[in-house]
């Protein structure tokens, strides 16, 4: 019987000041898939996109977001961005941030890499429409092994004390 | 802008440098066309509101009970 792995890899803490983006370089080959872990909040009263991209290329990208909260749920694509949803901003409630789990499969092979995002924005409140959650299947129609992850602000940037963990999977 | 983080997995080196011109550019590329397709999203959902309010004005002028609208049109 094979044994998975499931190995952290990498990780950082967003210090103060905050940053336009974060960077995982020279991300090894030797896993089958990776899982990225996201705790975000972001400089802006709304809160904002996280957008992922791979090997420093913003092209090829897209989304299709399904996304819900009390009184409302939707869809819609993206057609040039790959986005985490949208994470709390500065209007949310103290300490609190989205959070999003993302899992990039197969991320070494020559075929286009699939990309799926579950992600949820929760602003300690019991009141309607203070939380949400957001799925997102993303695709890179690129061939290129994954070397490089890349998460940006979408307009502002993340602040202080959002996180950023990423794992490899192996399947033996 | 703020600055950027990037993280070796090889080497656990983390490095912490400005945004470049080129990074700032496409990041604002990226931005406005993800805008662009909200509004699309949006002004598409207003229009199928728009002709369901029609339809439904319609099908009441018709005779049609509310029950019956809402049967028909949701």
């Amino acid at each position: 019987m094979a044994t998975s792995t499931y190995n952290l890899i990498a990780s950082q803490v967003v210090g103060a000041g905050g940053v336009s983006s974060v960077t995982f370089s020279s991300v090894p080959q030797s896993y089958t898939d990776l899982l990225l872990k996201v705790s975000g909040r972001m400089n802006t009263s709304g809160g904002e996109y996280i957008q992922l991209s791979f090997n420093g290329v913003t092209t090829n990208l897209n989304g299709l977001n399904l996304y819900g909260y009390t009184t409302n749920a939707s869809s819609y694509r993206d057609s040039s961005v790959i986005g985490l949803g949208i994470f709390n901003g500065t209007s949310s409630q103290p300490n609190t941030f989205g959070i999003a789990d993302v899992y990039i499969p197969n991320y070494t092979s020559s075929n286009y890499k699939s990309v799926s995002v579950d992600m949820i924005n929760e602003n300690n409140s019991s009141s309607t429409n203070s939380a949400y959650q957001y799925l997102t299947a993303g695709l890179w129609s690129a061939g290129s092994a994954i070397t490089s992850i890349t998460l940006t602000a979408q307009t502002t940037s993340i602040l202080q004390n959002s996180t950023f963990y990423l794992y490899g999977i192996k399947n033996s | 802008m703020a600055d950027v983080i990037e993280v070796n997995c090889e080497t656990g080196e983390v490095t912490t440098r400005p945004q470049t011109d080129e990074e700032i550019a496409a990041a604002k590329a990226a931005a406005a066309q993800a805008e662009a397709d909200a509004k699309a999203k949006a002004d598409a959902d207003a229009a199928i509101a728009k002709a369901k309010a029609s339809a439904q004005a319609k099908l009441t002028a018709l005779g049609l009970t509310a029950d019956e609208v809402a049967a028909l049109v949701g």
